[in-house]
């Protein structure tokens, strides 16, 4: 209750978006039961036409607000998932390039570097051309492209943490070098990279959303991204089936974005 | 030697081992896939007997180990030969280097317009920090960013090419229009402004923000107290000081979301099929072709040093304090 009262309005109206956005995750099976990729109905119902179709149906007769509830679940799944594989790999690389120094530092940020200049997306679209789509591999094919971020951060912060009196006083007890980084130096370098972690949800869902767009996505799982490309073909008579799950990622989004300004802004207040 | 040419020479040295690094990782990456440009080669010509596979697989140097082929490849890239395309049938750089242009061009304009646009806009929100013209810019920003290029493609496709019928649907140019000098300037200009407004959007919307953040930042400086003091006019505060400051950053970022563009460009071009660089990975892997998938891998990694390269440049420019070769 005091962190509600310590937001400020952009982060509850983000935190009430992502409580909505979770519920509607869980609740999927309750609201829209049994197999969203399924046909049920008619096809082509327009939305608020049928009281069994609320928000009408796609081509092929499948519900698009069972899609709309079930692909939410993809869509947070793969997204929070890549974000901490991303987020710890960053970490990692970045403790051990900032603690170790010398020719480690250097040939670590050479790789991270490497990484920044192949655009995040393409890295991931090659990445499931070799491992072919699922969900554990689309984690590891986002997470591939957007953990350079979290590594540079790390790294900066343990470079100034790494002379400090309590890394001196770990070694002095005869703590091992790799004990120091990951169990003194990580847990105190780790405040400014967990601050990625909106943007780095945020970057996931709409790469996850790109790659299911082209058809690159888990074929087995609905995804708003799916959906979206689904609609396109009946573009001309039908744009709400492209339009709907546009909206719900629109929404997501604006929602994490919202949330991780609002958590900025609270830990600016405190110093 | 001038400080510029040693600063090219001091660039170019140091993103040889990262073009190294991403040359290996992608290697190694497209080494992990099943199956091989053989197998590619035979489902779309259609059945081959084991003697005709082990063949063909001799002649492509697919038989040797991964190391070898790795040493060919290298060597062969050295000469500037990326290899060939086997869903193209023809040389992957003469296939790159026919896309490449279009891209670069759509990114060109998305990013002048997103970095122009974006910076006057956020000069206005920030000439006047919790004003309604902020808070209305900021609001409005904060949403944009949050849309996916390739949805808003879609949405100003139903408006303004299916509705309302203003602009063409997709494509470069009218086909076969026979249309050569403006009027097919004007043409491709047409073609473009979809292209560009779904590509730019979130640019502009983060340029915006970025402006405005750094605007209000600066407004605090004591710097801003003294020309206030001296009895300069605000107008003149606004534009020659504080947004002349605070747009260093929003530089930076141009460079940094080189990528990010490039990778958004690939999408973009997919919904307006347009027949660019960004379209060519989707096709590369979509049609199992490793080589042309390499070659635009690299030739994206390279594009992107280039803008860095441009964009410091530039900030040499705009701020006396690193400018370039002290």
């Amino acid at each position: 209750m005091k962190r509600w009262r310590q937001l400020n309005l952009e982060g509850r109206a983000g935190c009430v978006l992502l409580v909505a956005l979770v519920l509607m995750a869980l609740l999927a099976p309750l609201i829209a039961p049994g197999d969203p990729l399924a046909i049920t109905g008619e096809p082509m119902l327009r939305p608020f036409s049928s009281e069994a179709h609320m928000l009408g149906t796609d081509r092929l007769g499948r519900d698009v607000l069972a899609g709309l509830l079930h692909g939410t679940r993809t869509t947070l799944l793969v997204a929070l998932f890549s974000a901490a594989v991303a987020l710890s790999a960053g970490s990692i690389v970045g403790t051990l390039a900032g603690f170790l120094g010398g020719i480690a530092d250097m040939v670590l940020m050479r790789i991270t570097e490497a990484f920044q200049t192949v655009p995040a997306f393409l890295l991931a679209l090659a990445a499931i051309s070799a491992t072919g789509p699922s969900v554990p591999t689309l984690i590891f094919a986002i997470s591939l492209g957007t953990w350079t971020q979290a590594a540079r951060v790390t790294r900066a912060q343990v470079l100034s943490l790494r002379e400090r009196d309590f890394v001196a006083a770990a070694r002095t007890l005869g703590m091992r070098p790799l004990e120091i980084a990951f169990r003194e130096i990580l847990p105190n370098a780790f405040g400014p990279t967990a601050s990625l972690a909106a943007i780095s949800v945020a970057a996931a869902i709409l790469i996850e959303a790109a790659l299911s767009f082209l058809g690159f996505g888990d074929p087995n799982r609905v995804t708003w991204g799916s959906m979206i490309a689904e609609g396109r073909t009946v573009l001309r008579s039908a744009p709400y089936l492209s339009i709907v799950p546009g909206i719900a990622l629109v929404v997501t989004v604006l929602g994490i974005h919202l949330l991780g300004r609002g958590l900025s802004h609270r830990e600016r207040l405190q110093p | 030697m001038p400080p510029l040419l040693a600063f090219f020479l001091r660039r170019i040295v140091t993103a040889l081992p990262v073009l190294a690094v991403v040359l290996v990782g992608s290697f190694l990456l497209l080494e992990a896939a099943p199956g091989d440009a053989v197998d590619a080669y035979v489902a779309r010509s259609g059945a081959m007997d084991a003697d005709q596979l082990a063949q063909l697989r001799q002649e492509w140097q697919l038989d040797e180990g991964p190391l070898h082929r790795f040493r060919a490849y290298a060597s062969a890239l050295v000469q500037g030969d990326l290899g060939w395309s086997s869903a193209f049938e023809r040389r992957v750089a003469s296939v790159i280097l026919e896309r490449l242009p279009i891209t670069l061009l759509l990114m060109g304009v998305a990013t002048a317009l997103a970095f122009f646009l974006g910076s006057l806009l956020g000069v206005i929100a920030g000439a006047n920090p919790g004003s309604f013209r902020d808070r209305f810019l900021s609001t409005t920003s904060l949403a944009l960013y949050a849309v996916p290029g390739f949805w808003l493609g879609l949405v100003l496709i139903v408006i303004f090419a299916v509705d309302l019928r203003w602009l063409p649907i997709g494509g470069i140019e009218s086909i076969a229009s026979g249309k050569t000098g403006f009027s097919r300037m004007g043409d491709i200009g047409r073609h473009l402004i979809l292209p560009v407004a779904s590509l730019a959007m979130v640019y502009l919307a983060l340029y915006l923000r970025l402006m405005r953040d750094r605007m209000n930042e600066v407004w605090r400086d004591p710097f801003v107290q003294a020309l206030k003091a001296r009895g300069l006019s605000r107008n003149r505060i606004v534009w020659r000081h504080v947004a002349r400051n605070a747009v260093l950053p929003v530089v930076t970022m141009l460079g940094l979301q080189a990528a990010a563009m490039l990778g958004g460009s690939v999408v973009v071009e997919s919904v307006f099929a347009i027949p660019g660089f960004g379209r060519l990975a989707a096709e590369a892997v979509a049609r199992r072709d490793t080589p042309l998938l390499l070659g635009v891998i690299l030739c994206s990694a390279i594009t992107v040093i280039t803008v860095n390269l441009l964009v410091d440049l530039a900030y040499g420019k705009l701020d006396p304090r690193v400018r370039v070769g002290r």
